[in-house]
């Protein structure tokens, strides 16, 4: 019974991670695609500009996740990583790289500076998310049993390939979404278009490729397609379904603020039909959620953990998105930094 | 052959580099920890005496610092982040087994960590466009999240140590968690005060010792007075109080861990009246060489008295204690690091009395001499303390539980030392550029400094970017198909 709870608050927190630094890697991919240091120039600062405050926010969803299952479900913890060691610790490779790479670029002055840590940043955007998704696809095929020593078969396989494939189409499309809405949020109507067109573009690729992972899943790993057509996971198909059309819809017309919630809602949905495609797996067919449960009292003390976590850090989470989408997080100049008094004047920048 | 080498060959290979990577992106990590730790604690005393006396030069200091603090938090988060996913990728064997007995102290860590990088966030991003006062208060948690967070961490780390909570099945397994008793171990509040301490010590040596470089160089302004006092007092007046605890701490390990205790103080066979060893190595068949020999003082500082018994290295048998290798390490590292903070405390006690006396600060060259080193000092004490507790308590990873090379993955060798290679490159990198940019933005400031204090141009343009690139939108060269867009789309 807790062990339910538990699982289910691990698929929210991937859920919310797959949300929050989906968003982020996205950022990484249009940086990556933005052209050179002079045509790159706007989109780059948009994209600065919108993540900075947030990035770090959205990735300690992470360290959430990896927190739940190896006190939760210590056995899957142990399973996971052994069988997917190499995707993970490129993975974890790649969230330092695109980290510092983003921290390093802002203070760096001179342009080959920040073409350096730029680029490490936009490429290890769109690597991590790959082997990120590949190691999923691994464990939704079932290739993660208990007792599997790392090889390449266990993420180098057909779902493997389209989960990393489709986790870099949804970090593509949440980071284009979200970009239209800052890029009006920030008054560089040129930029709606831009990252609308993106976005669309994203959406058409996402869905091509999910229909291909339907056709994979079906004969590559049965369980989570037998799921993901039937009760539950059907459902929450059908909403990101929904979710999906009402993105395009909504990118049709004049974009507005809506348009981050039915996207949030097509990735959630999806992270969440995968989870409920699995019950009662964790790992299918090998590892039950029953079967992986840590001590009981743990499990407990972990449900509390959480409730005091959701009531503490959520009020905490929306006043920073409050805050930030209301423009009240700028960051100083060099000149505001340097003068001796005063908050305005010099060197304010204007589009804040 | 000796012990040591036949322990070698019966341990798996991959045992060595797994040990070398943890080893190196923990030692890495650490160097960040004092900062994230403490550094957003003295920027808000700073912040405080600008608000309070309206002083323009310390709110200054307050917003530079938290230029600095937002690169050093990121690169924190990320190398953090590499940590966690090393517990799986190197030790699944310690979280399969034991995750779900002490793992619940980074559920705490992770929410108070959480917590931090939202307060951090809007600290950092607030200065401009928050009220000043609303500002301030919403950067005052920052602290108290980052003891929650290094609560966490230090609940997982004293419960290796000392582990309890659980009893085992009959294939070993534990059963019956309970997880209060698993935090409350009995190292976890020697092990967590010890350390805040530490952090707090570690950050204001080092802010002030940047400042203290700049007094040598003869700038002696207000900016650079306040830059250096500041983060030198809080750490002086830890230093002492640090002295207390240290001491409390290496009595605690002495009662609860008496064999890592006699690796730190290298103790071979169980008895009283037991010399001291400052530094001198540890050889396979229990004799020292090397090192200053004071008799009688080890029984001393244990007990408080020549007879207090000394519990030896072979009281256990010679595989469940360190290596004569290993126990030399540990003692090293604990001598050192027992050296440099009772060097701190003298430093401490000379600025204390030379502000009781003459309510100033020191004016002696060598006092700021050594007030730079101290700076980084403190952070080979802190390395020190870290290697001393982690290879006095070999071969274990769960004390008496579960050894280290039980718990390491069966990913083939090869493949680790390989990875720790790409890794050390990769943060060899990261952090020379961390110290790059941080000696930039320096020199950036200072220059802007000199350009005002000369009254000249303050407006030189390429000065006058932010130090993100929040810079103001760049005119022209719309991105294609921008053109088109900006004609349809219009503002609400």
């Amino acid at each position: 019974m807790t062990a339910d709870l538990i699982a289910v608050v691990l698929l929210l927190a991937v859920a919310a991670y797959a949300c929050g630094g989906g968003t982020d890697y996205g950022a990484g991919f249009w940086d990556l695609t933005a052209g050179g240091a002079e045509s790159g120039k706007r989109p780059r600062w948009l994209i600065d500009h919108a993540m900075a405050p947030v990035w770090e926010v959205n990735n300690v969803w992470l360290i959430f996740v990896l927190v739940i299952m190896w006190t939760g479900f210590p056995i899957l913890f142990q399973t996971v990583f052994s069988a997917m060691w190499l995707p993970l610790a490129l993975a974890a490779m790649g969230l330092v790289l695109r980290g510092a790479g983003f921290a390093f670029r802002k203070p760096s002055r001179r342009l080959a500076g920040r073409r350096l840590y730029g680029a490490m940043f936009a490429v290890a955007s769109v690597v991590t998310p790959f082997f990120l998704g590949a190691a999923v696809g691994g464990v939704a095929s079932g290739r993660a049993a208990q007792g599997t020593e790392a090889s390449a078969d266990a993420w180098s396989n057909p779902t493997s390939l389209m989960f990393g494939l489709v986790a870099i189409a949804t970090t593509a499309l949440l980071g284009a979404v979200f970009l239209t809405a800052d890029a009006r949020r920030f008054d560089a109507p040129d930029l709606v278009g831009y990252f609308r067109l993106r976005a669309l573009s994203s959406l058409a690729v996402l869905t091509v490729l999910a229909v291909i992972t339907g056709f994979v899943t079906h004969e590559d790993s049965p369980h989570v397609w037998h799921g993901l057509t039937h009760g539950l996971g059907l459902l929450f198909v059908v909403v990101a379904g929904v979710a999906a059309l009402a993105t395009a819809w909504l990118l049709l017309r004049t974009p507005s603020v809506w348009m981050r919630v039915t996207a949030v809602g097509v990735v959630a949905s999806a992270v969440i039909a995968w989870g409920m495609a699995q019950r009662p797996y964790l790992i299918p067919t090998s590892l039950t959620v029953a079967d992986a449960a840590g001590a009981p009292a743990t499990l407990t003390w972990l449900a509390i953990v959480t409730l005091v976590a959701l009531v503490v850090v959520m009020p905490a989470v929306a006043l920073l998105y409050w805050l930030d989408t209301h423009g009240e997080l700028e960051e100083l100049t060099e000149a505001e930094l340097r003068r001796g008094s005063g908050a305005d004047g010099e060197g304010a920048p204007p589009g804040g | 052959m000796s012990t040591s080498f036949h322990l070698l060959t019966d341990t798996p290979a991959q045992l060595l580099p797994a040990r070398e990577l943890m080893a190196f992106t923990l030692a890495s990590h650490i160097i960040l920890v004092p900062l994230g730790v403490a550094f957003p604690f003295i920027t808000l005393v700073m912040h405080y005496r600008g608000l309070r006396r309206k002083d323009e030069v310390a709110l200054l200091l307050a917003r530079r610092w938290s230029a600095v603090m937002a690169v050093q938090f990121a690169l924190g988060i990320v190398t953090g982040t590499v940590l966690s996913f090393e517990f799986g990728l190197l030790w699944p064997g310690l979280m399969g087994r034991w995750g779900d007995v002490f793992g619940i102290g980074f559920g705490v860590e992770a929410w108070a960590f959480f917590l931090e990088a939202v307060l951090i966030a809007i600290y950092l991003y607030g200065w401009r466009r928050l009220k000043p006062r609303t500002h301030f208060l919403l950067g005052l948690p920052l602290p108290a999240t980052a003891l929650l967070g290094a609560f966490g961490i230090l609940a997982a780390n004293s419960w290796m140590n000392t582990p309890q909570g659980f009893s085992l099945d009959s294939e070993g397994n534990p059963v019956d968690v309970n997880v209060w008793k698993a935090i409350f171990t009995p190292m976890f509040g020697p092990q967590y005060w010890h350390f805040v301490v530490a952090m707090i010590i570690t950050a204001g040596f080092v802010v002030a010792g940047v400042y203290a470089v700049g007094w040598l160089r003869g700038r002696r302004d207000h900016y650079h007075r306040l830059g250096f006092a500041v983060p030198f007092t809080i750490a002086a007046v830890a230093a002492p109080v640090q002295f207390v605890l240290g001491d409390s701490i290496a009595r605690s390990v002495f009662h609860k861990q008496p064999v890592k205790f006699a690796a730190l103080e290298i103790v071979w066979e169980t008895d009283t009246r037991v010399p001291e060893y400052l530094f001198g190595r540890l050889h396979e068949d229990g004799t020292v060489s090397g090192g200053i020999k004071i008799p009688l003082l080890d029984s001393v500082l244990a007990g408080f008295s020549p007879n207090t018994k000394v519990v030896g290295l072979t009281s256990v048998p010679a595989d469940q204690r360190p290596t004569a290798t290993q126990a030399t390490i540990a003692h090293w590292a604990f001598d050192l690091m027992v050296v440099i903070g009772s060097v701190l405390v003298l430093l401490a006690l000379w600025y204390g009395l030379v502000w009781l006396r003459h309510r100033r600060l020191p004016a002696s060259k060598w006092f700021y001499r050594s007030a730079a080193c101290a700076g980084v000092a403190s952070v080979v004490a802190v390395e020190c303390g870290w290697i001393a507790t982690e290879v006095g308590r070999q071969p274990w990873i769960v004390y008496q539980n579960m050894r280290v090379a039980e718990a390491v993955t069966s990913t083939r060798s090869t493949t680790l030392w390989i990875m720790l290679g790409v890794v050390m490159a990769v943060y060899v990198f990261l952090f020379g550029s961390f110290l790059v940019i941080l000696l930039k933005m320096r020199t950036r400031w200072r220059l802007a400094d000199e350009q005002r204090a000369a009254g000249g141009a303050v407006h030189a343009p390429e000065a006058d970017t932010p130090y993100g690139p929040r810079e103001p939108l760049p005119v022209g060269d719309a991105p294609a198909g921008g053109g088109a867009a900006r004609a349809e789309d219009g503002r609400p």
